[in-house]
Parts: C-alpha cells; structure tokens; sequence
C-alpha cells in the first residue's frame, strides 16, 4: 500500500482525538461528518492549530469541543458565545470559534448570539441545526419549523421557528453560509473561508438527529433525511437571508448568503481606547 | 471512453486510483457511504460487526475515482481513503 501522505486521513489524524473513538453520537448522526469537514477546514486555513481555540456548549454538538486535539473548552449552556467572546477581549491573537447546536446556540444562548453578531465579534459560529434539542430527548427547538413532530410537539409543532441567517443578518453578522451534510466539500470550504474572515461568521449546518428528531418525522434512519435533502436542496449563494426559511417539506435553500465587511469590535475598540488614553493624558 | 479492445496486459498493470478501508470496529452500518459513492464502490454487506452493525464493505475498488466523499461522510471516522501515489504520478506524467 501506498503511504499515507497528503491523504484526508492524516489530516484526521492530527486534529481528531483519536483515544476518545468511538464518539458519543448515535448511528447516522450527522455532526461526524461536518467534525470531519471541520478539521479539514482547520487544516485548509492554514491557521496556527496553537491559536485556535474550540468552544461548545451543552448538547449533542456540543461535545465536539471534547474531540478536538485544539484547546477547548465545554462551558454551560448557552454560554459558548460570551466564553469566546471573553476569551477573545483578553488574547485577540486567538482565533475563538463556537461549535454548537441550535437549542444551545438560538434558544438559551440566543441573546449572546444576536449581541455577539452586532457587536461583530472576531469569531467563527458553526451552529449544527437538528431542529430540535437531540441530547435531551428530542424537545422542539427554536429552528423546528412550523407543524413537525417533537417529543414535546407530538401533534405538531404550532410555534413558527427562527430563520437563523436572516436573524444573523439583521444583527450584524458580516460571513453567514448555510449547507447540508450532504454538500461536505461547500461545507468545507466555507468554514475555511469563516475561519480566515475577520468578524463575526455564522455557518448552519443542516444535520440529521435520526434518533430523535427523525424518528418523530418519518425519517427515521439518517439515509432518508440526507436523501431528503437532496431532493430538497436548492443552491442560491448571494440568495436574500429574508427568502431561505426552512418550512417542514418545503426547499432547503443553502450556498453562501452574506459576506461582507465591517469593523471589528477590535477595531473599534482599539479607536477608542487610543482616544480614551490621550484624553487622560491631557486633562 | 469506450477501448475498442482490452490492452493484453490490462489485468496485472490497471492499479486503482485509491485503496479504500473500511474499519470493522468503527462502522455503524448507517449506509451513508454506499449510498453516495458516485461510482458504486461501497455496497452494504450482509455480514455483522461485533457490536451487531450491518458493515459496509468494498465492493468494486477499482472503479475509485479518489474522490474521498465517504471519507467526509461517514459520522464514525471509519473510511480511510489511501491515494495511490503512483497512479497518480502516471496521470501527471
Ligand atoms: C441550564 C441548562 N438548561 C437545560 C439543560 C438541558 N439541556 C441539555 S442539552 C439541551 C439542548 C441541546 O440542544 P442543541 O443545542 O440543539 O444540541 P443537540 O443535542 O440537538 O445537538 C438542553 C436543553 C442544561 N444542560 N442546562
Ligand atoms: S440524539 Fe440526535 S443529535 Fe444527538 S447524537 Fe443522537 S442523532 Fe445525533
Ligand atoms: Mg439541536
């Protein structure tokens, strides 16, 4: 057999925790595969893996910030965002990203999401959307759309869900993309793009929650959501965030919507810590 | 492209463009990647792993394009997908 060099598997090798395999999830989930474009992405940055720092909160997708061979850090629920943030005030040369889930990330930590955005935090947001609370047993989420089934909605859902890149949009953010596990090669080229973009960047990835989420909805092997989405997904880059709403069999519109700039709250910061200093200064 | 005859030494020369492997261990039989290998590589076998999973298993190695779509896809870290460097040189050259 040939060597292994170059190879996807030795990039897998330096970034994944490999003595932690095999992984929490269930069967078929898909958070493996987009950890997988992940660390390609990490890789492809060409970013210094010592200045990276992984954040999740508290959920299925959550635990990716234990199998990465990064420094990571597994904080409460909903509290990944304002780690970064924090983390990022106190050593800007870090390069802070959130991974995590759409209850984590939209429902108890939804304001730091909105806030983080507007304030155009130097940080990367990949937020896993199974449309529901998977780790918990598979509670409607804020991402569920309008009529699906959830251990908590078993007649179906009557609340209408967040449309994360438009609530991203109308916040601030300056990188917002959204792909399926089924689209990995987009999925990993845009987080490489997310990561080398200064501000705040926001990558949905549609993902399979069979056991819980599917189970309720028909698809209750993680095959029929990917085939689902094939047959659904629509690729629109530069598309209006205001037209992507997920609906229950309605298209999946996915591509790259936002990408634009903006200072930083580094940048601005920096402004008016100079001022600040010179003011002291001369009074 | 269609040959119009089979080169005489077609059988021990043709090398894949890549090996695939399957970790026994790790496969939970999702079905992921037989599914959606453009070139029907993978199939899932009838066999059991020792945790009782439905195992994938190669089917048609030759055929690998090298794409390394069931390595990105499979949840579990089980495909590895190793290049076959010399093939590859070949096509360059
Ligand atoms: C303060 C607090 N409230 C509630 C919980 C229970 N809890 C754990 S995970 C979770 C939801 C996670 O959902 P999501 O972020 O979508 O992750 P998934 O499991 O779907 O990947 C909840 C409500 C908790 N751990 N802490
Ligand atoms: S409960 Fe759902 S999200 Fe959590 S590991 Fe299982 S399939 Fe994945
Ligand atoms: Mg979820």
């Amino acid at each position: 057999m040939p060597d292994h060099e170059g190879n996807g598997h030795s990039i897998i090798a330096k970034y994944l925790r490999q003595d932690r395999l095999p992984h929490i999830w269930c069967p078929a989930c898909g958070i493996g595969p987009a950890l997988n474009c992940f660390l390609r992405a990490i890789d492809k940055s060409g970013l210094d893996p010592d200045k990276i720092s992984v954040i999740s909160g508290i959920g299925c997708s959550g635990r990716v910030a234990g199998y990465v061979k990064l420094d990571s850090f597994h904080t409460t629920h909903g509290r990944a965002i304002p780690f970064a943030t924090g983390l990022k005030l106190a050593n800007p040369e870090l390069k802070a990203v959130v991974f995590s889930g759409d209850g984590d990330l939209a429902a108890i930590g939804g304001n730091h999401l909105i806030h983080a955005a507007r304030r155009n935090v130097d940080m990367t947001v990949i937020c896993i959307n199974n449309f529901n609370y998977g780790m918990t047993g598979g509670q409607v989420g804020p991402t569920a759309p309008y009529d699906v089934r959830t251990s908590t909605t078993p007649y179906g859902n009557f609340e209408s869900p967040f449309n994360l890149p438009l609530l991203l949009y109308a916040s601030g953010a300056t990188y917002i993309a959204r792909w399926t596990v089924l689209h990995l090669h987009q999925l990993e080229n845009t987080m490489t793009e997310a990561l080398l973009k200064p501000g705040f960047s926001f990558v949905e990835v549609i993902s399979p929650c069979p056991a819980v989420y599917g189970r309720m909805n028909k698809e209750p092997e993680g095959l029929d959501s990917l085939k689902s989405y094939e047959k659904r997904s629509i690729i629109k880059n530069g598309a209006d965030p205001k037209d992507v709403g997920i609906t229950q069999n309605g298209p999946i519109i996915v591509g790259k919507f936002i990408d634009v700039d903006r200072p930083t709250l580094h940048t601005n910061l920096a402004v008016v810590a100079e001022r600040a200093k010179k003011q002291v200064k001369n009074s | 492209m269609k040959l119009w005859r089979t080169p005489f030494d077609h059988n021990h020369s043709a090398e894949p463009l890549a090996y695939v492997f399957i970790d026994r261990e790790r496969c939970k039989g999702c079905g992921f990647c037989a599914e959606y290998c453009p070139c029907d590589v993978l199939k899932m076998g009838s066999e059991l792993s020792s945790k009782g999973y439905q195992l994938a298993v190669v089917k048609d190695g030759d055929k690998c394009l090298a794409c390394g779509f069931c390595e990105l896809i499979c949840p579990e870290f089980a495909v590895k997908l190793t290049i076959n460097n010399k093939v590859h040189s070949e096509i360059k050259s």
